[in-house]
């Protein structure tokens, strides 16, 4: 555990907790859990829910921008994940579906690793152009139209239930216990954090860097791909121009929250998961409270700010005293 | 010239693009079209010349098709709400949006933060500021609006040139002639060549950050009002994506990404391209709009992918002479 969550956790985890506490003010149902057909209700089992897509983005977007790397294209790459899933659901096994659009994940992450590893572009430049070409490709797929399904398979992966909680929150869980033990139980995400903190140096001492930058941009085309099948087994249907709009900047702003630079380096899954959660609660609760979700992007806005300037090199002597002063009490 | 030989490339394509075009549709060919692509274009064109600055500069502007809906939005309240004059409400508002971009230059430089993300708080802060303005399309009815809309330069052939393009012809002109002619031009290349460098010579960096963030938000403020022109409304969801068309048009203008070479004229052509194959769609009639983003993502790769070709020759012989050293 300790592994997964350093020390450094406690600001997100202390955020969270007062948003949630907002949030209960604000709607004082906000705790309560009822156990109905088998599945959990409740509005926090509904944050889980709905932070889903955003959470298993920031899994693989924390392990590209550990490399100092970034990944715009993952908001295209789940329309085309979904379109895929939708227009092949109701003729193919769940096993073919799934196959086929983790596969275009990972085509698409290889594309990515291939233009920034060996090609050797700036992350954000070739990654702007699997997130312009994304879209289209999508609709290509779709032919421009909104594709339904009716797939029960399908439908049981954006709405049923597994022991209790819905199979999207399952699977994120999953996917985080799967990542957290490759990267973490072996030395890969050491070598990762060697990658971002200095590519030259690390080579020069026998990482495989190329391999490692290709891996994450993979693994993080396989994320986007599962967070877009999942989408669209939620609305039960994909649409190209909308799946995953934007959700690329969410995804970074999880990673950011979470505590990860985006000057690359050390990186923790755990925070950049709790960063999507941070961003849904507040999304929750302001729908729950009342308030037009236009307030949403203001709100978002000064989180990121808040966390970019206690993040800044200029301000290390804040974090220098804040640092001491956790010393001390360890 | 700094920056002209990919600007060449670029103008090439468009020539070679434009031609092929109109073997299959010669009505292409014809003034008329030219002057809509001018107009259809001119805010993408105006915001473009501001990004060709920021990213020459080594950095990246997220904010400006935000900042585009909310100067929209802002022009429609205060010209049809708050009964402010349209002059009054344009300078209002470009005040307003050059603040803001000083602002996130200020605040680049100070907290030595990456513009990315910096620009993306500013994206999602004029975008929310223009929802909590409005969030419903507000038609402007001012005498002002039909007039300029009105007002056109007749072209041989039938074609139109309307004042907002030439409006967007004037600002590339004057951003080329900025960007070239004068010291804050040099500035801007030695910004994106190296930051270090350029301040140990001299150049004041931060200075010239918070102004370069400023033309940036300045132009996509006038990209605003010429797109309220161009639509006769303010609307929070209007330019959605902007930064995306816009990034797009600088790199394929033959803009490095990485800083420190490009040209506003490459820009403009590289806008030029974008609205081609936009107007070859709609002439063809059986493709889908989803096209123009893909030969979008096709062009901007081959346009990267030559730059780096490019680069990699630069620097070959340097890492030679490097080996050769130890």
């Amino acid at each position: 555990m300790t592994a997964l969550l350093p020390r450094r956790g406690l600001a997100q985890i202390l955020a969270l907790i007062v948003i949630l506490a907002v949030d209960r003010v604000v709607s004082p149902q906000f705790f309560d859990l009822r156990l109905q057909d088998g599945r959990l209700f409740g509005s926090l089992i509904d944050v889980l829910n709905r932070g889903t897509p955003v959470a298993l983005l920031s899994l693989g977007m924390v392990l590209v921008i550990a490399t100092r790397g970034i990944d715009l294209s993952v908001g295209a790459v789940m329309a085309i994940a979904g379109a895929i899933a939708a227009s092949l659901a109701d003729t193919h096994s769940l096993a073919v579906v799934l196959a086929a659009a983790l596969g275009a994940g990972l085509i698409c992450g290889l594309w990515n690793g291939f233009l920034v590893a060996v090609l050797g572009m700036q992350p954000i430049v070739a990654t702007l152009i699997l997130m312009v070409a994304g879209r289209g490709i999508a609709q290509l797929i779709t032919e421009g139209r909104i594709v339904t399904f009716s797939s029960p398979d399908l439908v049981w992966l954006g709405n049923g239930s597994v022991l209790g909680l819905p199979v999207p929150v399952a699977i994120a869980l999953g996917m985080l216990i799967l990542t957290g033990a490759v990267v973490r139980g072996s030395a890969l995400g050491l070598l990762i954090e060697a990658t971002g903190g200095n590519a030259r140096a690390s080579e020069l001492a026998g990482v495989g860097t190329r391999a490692m930058i290709l891996s994450v941009y993979v693994w993080c085309g396989v994320c986007a791909a599962l967070a877009g099948v999942i989408a669209a087994a939620d609305i039960m249907g994909a649409d190209a121009n909308n799946a995953g709009l934007w959700l690329e900047l969410d995804a970074i702003l999880a990673v950011v929250i979470g505590g990860t630079s985006l000057f690359g380096g050390r990186f923790s899954l755990l925070l950049a998961v709790l960063g999507a959660l941070i961003i849904q609660t507040m999304n929750t609760g302001i729908l729950l409270s009342g308030y037009p979700p236009e307030f949403n992007l203001l709100v978002k806005a000064v989180v990121v700010l808040t966390v970019l300037l206690l993040q800044s090199p200029k301000l290390t002597g804040f974090a220098g005293i804040a640092a001491r002063l956790r010393r001390t009490k360890a | 010239m700094r920056g002209l030989p990919p600007a060449l490339i670029t103008a090439i394509v468009l020539v070679a693009g434009f031609a092929a075009c109109a073997v299959q549709f010669p009505n292409i060919a014809s003034t008329r079209v030219v002057g809509n692509l001018l107009t259809d274009n001119a805010f993408l064109g105006i915001v473009a010349a501001g990004m060709t600055f920021v990213i020459i500069s080594g950095g990246i502007d997220l904010s400006v098709g935000s900042v585009i809906g909310f100067t929209t939005v802002f022009v429609a309240l205060a010209i049809e709400r708050w009964g402010m004059p349209p002059l009054v409400a344009f300078v209002a508002v470009l005040a307003l949006s050059a603040a803001f971009g000083a602002a996130m230059g200020a605040v680049i430089h100070v907290f030595d933060l990456p513009p990315f993300i910096v620009t993306l708080a500013g994206m999602f802060l004029a975008r929310g500021a223009s929802f909590l303005l409005s969030t419903e399309s507000i038609p402007i009815t001012a005498p002002i609006y039909s007039t300029v809309s009105d007002f056109a330069l007749r072209l041989p052939g039938g074609g139109r040139l309307t004042a907002i393009a030439i409006i967007m012809l004037a600002i590339v002109t004057g951003g080329a002639l900025l960007l070239h002619l004068t010291r804050f031009g040099a500035n801007v290349y030695a910004l994106g060549g190296s930051r270090t460098t350029a301040s140990l010579m001299g150049v004041a960096v931060g200075k010239m950050t918070v102004k370069i963030y400023m033309l940036s938000s300045l132009l996509a403020g006038i990209a605003g009002i010429v797109f309220s022109f161009y639509t006769s409304a303010g609307y929070s969801l209007s330019a959605v994506g902007v930064e995306l068309d816009t990034i797009a048009a600088v790199v394929i203008g033959g803009t490095l990404l990485t800083g420190g070479q490009g040209s506003v004229i490459g820009t403009f052509l590289g806008v030029l391209i974008q609205g081609l194959i936009q107007t070859y769609i709609n002439f063809d009639g059986t493709l889908s709009s989803w096209w123009t983003k893909i030969a979008t993502g096709i062009l901007l790769f081959a346009f990267i992918a030559l730059q780096q070709g490019l680069v990699a020759l630069a620097r070959r012989p340097l890492a030679k002479s490097a080996g050769a050293a130890t």
